[in-house]
């Protein structure tokens, strides 16, 4: 379960999220929206560990544990997993040894013994197919030269291998196809579990077609201005976000 | 003895050699044997820049030492050809294939002392080789070596240094290349020891169709600094050269890559490129690049490119999200940083050894 309260953060000297609280019980999967600036990016990107956001106020209590205090890496090992907005190039690294790097180094973390580079090979392949993704994926340099919608799709593959308990997808629809963002959908809806929870974060409602959440929330001007079940994204998309922040 | 060479001298301006003279170097002590690496492989070994039979093992292109003449423009040279008395001469006839030979230097002494290694290697038309150079040793020493290379028409040779010198050594590699029609000279050089070191490539491609590649990988710390110098000189037409330097530098270490291409009139159809790229790890670090294009053909194809940055912080964080510590993280990246200078080296035996020097200089203080 993950339980943010009261959370405040900032980039320098500008004040981000002014007092978050949320509550994702383990087996749901809620959306959040809100329009630009609202803090949604940042959101993700504390839950996850990035430098350069100063928590100022507040706690993130996953599974009992503070995870504040935790560097990125061993927040990834206790199962939280930022699918990024805009996945990062990496020239020069096979896609396949990162994927296996990351796997045994959360592995590691959690007790789990290593997987050697036949049993490895084994299981990305059947990811691989899984998420109709080509063969010649695991090959290729990890997002260089990958579409919008290949990035999105590796980023599912890193999900499914990592077999994260809390998914963050930060606006993981931006850019994207009906046929990519199916895949996205299919890469969370597969991972649906009693011990597993999402947050998706995105600015429009059509992705919340294919991830149906249990709880929308409506983030503005760096707080929780309302929440209410899947039928308030429909109502969001029609009037918009208007006149929410008063709320 | 002949002069060092000073900053007065172009080719000098970022290397300075005043700590060098200020050290008396004596005469080579005897060698002690040091353990080494067993690759499976034909290898010459060479201690305190002495041939040393019993640790070699027999390769049938090997052939004896022969005296030094000449008279040239570089001082290192000069200076080599007025003490060396030893060095590996290499030679493989027409169209034999030699396969791998190691190259072994080793060092160690309780003063400093210099030597002066001159190696051969002469390839016969279509013949081809690989050279695998390891350099090693512990204390204070100057290790001067050159090597003279000739490849006739179609020879291939392939040519890949480790550099792994005592960190209080100095280390000053020339190495002169003639390159005949239609040949190949693949160079790959990792700079990762010696307290001051410069590998200075001299090859002339003679023939039309023939081909230089004068790759290097420095990863330097500390008070390091490493230089890597090349002048190619295009005499014929549709000759093509490469140089890729991939510098890593950490704390106040210092890289220099210098790159010279010169094209005479009528070496038409010269394709020459060259790409310098620095990792600086720390604000201390500092990379010097000075590319040198000298054209006298109309119709060629020269290029240079250089960059300078840091590690990338969005990169560390995918990695880091992904649980990767951040160590590893950072390794992985200067790894990927590096790969373009490295993709070249397909020898087996080599490129273990690279990875296995590689992979160390991440463990090092």
């Amino acid at each position: 379960m993950l339980e943010i309260k009261n959370l405040h953060a900032r980039i320098g000297e500008k004040e981000i999220l002014r007092g978050v609280n949320l509550t994702v019980p383990d087996g749901e999967i809620h959306a959040i929206m809100g329009p630009n600036g609202a803090g949604k990016s940042t959101l993700s990107y504390v839950l996850s560990g990035r430098d350069g956001y100063e928590v100022t106020e507040g706690e993130v209590i996953y599974n009992g544990q503070n995870i504040l205090d935790l560097p990125p890496e061993d927040r990834a090992a206790a199962g939280i997993f930022l699918a990024f907005q805009y996945p990062v190039e990496l020239p020069g690294v096979g896609n396949a040894n990162f994927l296996r790097t990351a796997l045994n180094a959360v592995r590691r973390k959690r007790g789990q013994e290593e997987l050697d580079a036949v049993a490895f090979l084994k299981l990305a392949r059947a990811a691989v197919k899984s998420l109709h993704m080509k063969e010649d994926f695991l090959k290729r340099n990890v997002n260089v030269g990958f579409s919008g919608g290949e990035k999105k799709r590796n980023e599912m593959l890193q999900m499914a291998l990592l077999k994260p308990g809390l998914a963050i997808l930060d606006e993981t629809d931006s850019g994207l196809d009906i046929d990519a963002l199916k895949i996205v959908a299919e890469g969370v809806n597969a991972l649906r579990a009693p011990d597993f929870s999402a947050l998706v974060i995105t600015h429009y409602q059509r992705l919340l077609d294919h991830i149906v959440p249990d709880v929308v929330h409506v983030l503005a001007a760096g707080r929780i201005v309302r929440s209410g079940p899947k039928e308030l994204a429909l109502e969001l998309e029609a009037r918009g976000y208007a006149g929410l922040e008063a709320a | 003895m002949t002069a060092l060479p000073t900053k007065k001298l172009e080719a000098w301006r970022y290397t300075d050699l005043r700590p060098l003279s200020g050290i008396s170097f004596v005469a080579p002590p005897v060698g002690a044997a040091p353990a080494l690496p067993d690759l499976g492989l034909p290898r010459l070994v060479f201690l305190n820049g002495v041939f040393n039979a019993a640790l070699s093992s027999p390769f049938a292109f090997a052939r004896g030492f022969a005296p030094v003449a000449e008279d040239s423009a570089l001082p290192l040279a000069q200076i080599n050809a007025e003490q060396a008395h030893d060095g590996a001469t290499l030679h493989v006839p027409a169209g034999v294939d030699a396969g791998t030979v190691l190259l072994i230097s080793h060092a160690t002494g309780d003063v400093p002392f210099a030597f002066h290694l001159r190696h051969r290697i002469t390839l016969g038309e279509g013949a081809r080789l690989t050279v695998l150079e390891i350099a090693k040793g512990e204390g204070i020493y100057w290790h001067n070596p050159v090597t003279d290379i000739t490849l006739a028409a179609n020879a291939a040779l392939t040519h890949i240094r480790v550099q792994e010198e005592s960190r209080a050594a100095y280390s000053l590699a020339t190495i002169r290349a003639s390159v005949a029609a239609s040949a190949s000279y693949e160079h790959f050089t990792a700079t990762i020891g010696g307290q001051l070191s410069r590998t200075e490539i001299h090859a002339a491609l003679t023939g039309p169709g023939a081909l230089a590649h004068l790759n290097a990988a420095q990863l330097l710390n500390g008070t390091q600094h490493g230089d890597f110098t090349t002048v190619v000189a295009h005499k014929a037409p549709g000759c093509a050269s490469r140089q890729t330097v991939k510098s890593v530098l950490a704390d106040t270490a210092r890289g220099v890559f210098q790159g010279r291409i010169e094209v005479a009139r009528g070496a038409q159809q010269t394709d020459g490129f060259q790409l310098s790229q620095a990792l600086l790890l720390s604000p201390g670090a500092e990379m010097d690049t000075k590319p040198e294009l000298e054209i006298f053909a109309d119709d060629v194809k020269c290029s240079h490119g250089a960059t300078v940055g840091a590690l990338d912080e969005e990169q560390l964080f995918y990695l880091r999200s992904r649980g990767i510590p951040e160590a590893q993280a950072r390794a992985m990246l200067i790894r990927a940083f590096l790969e373009a200078a490295l993709e070249p080296v397909t020898q087996k035996e080599a490129r273990t050894l690279l990875e296995a020097a590689i992979n160390n200089w991440w463990v090092q203080p």
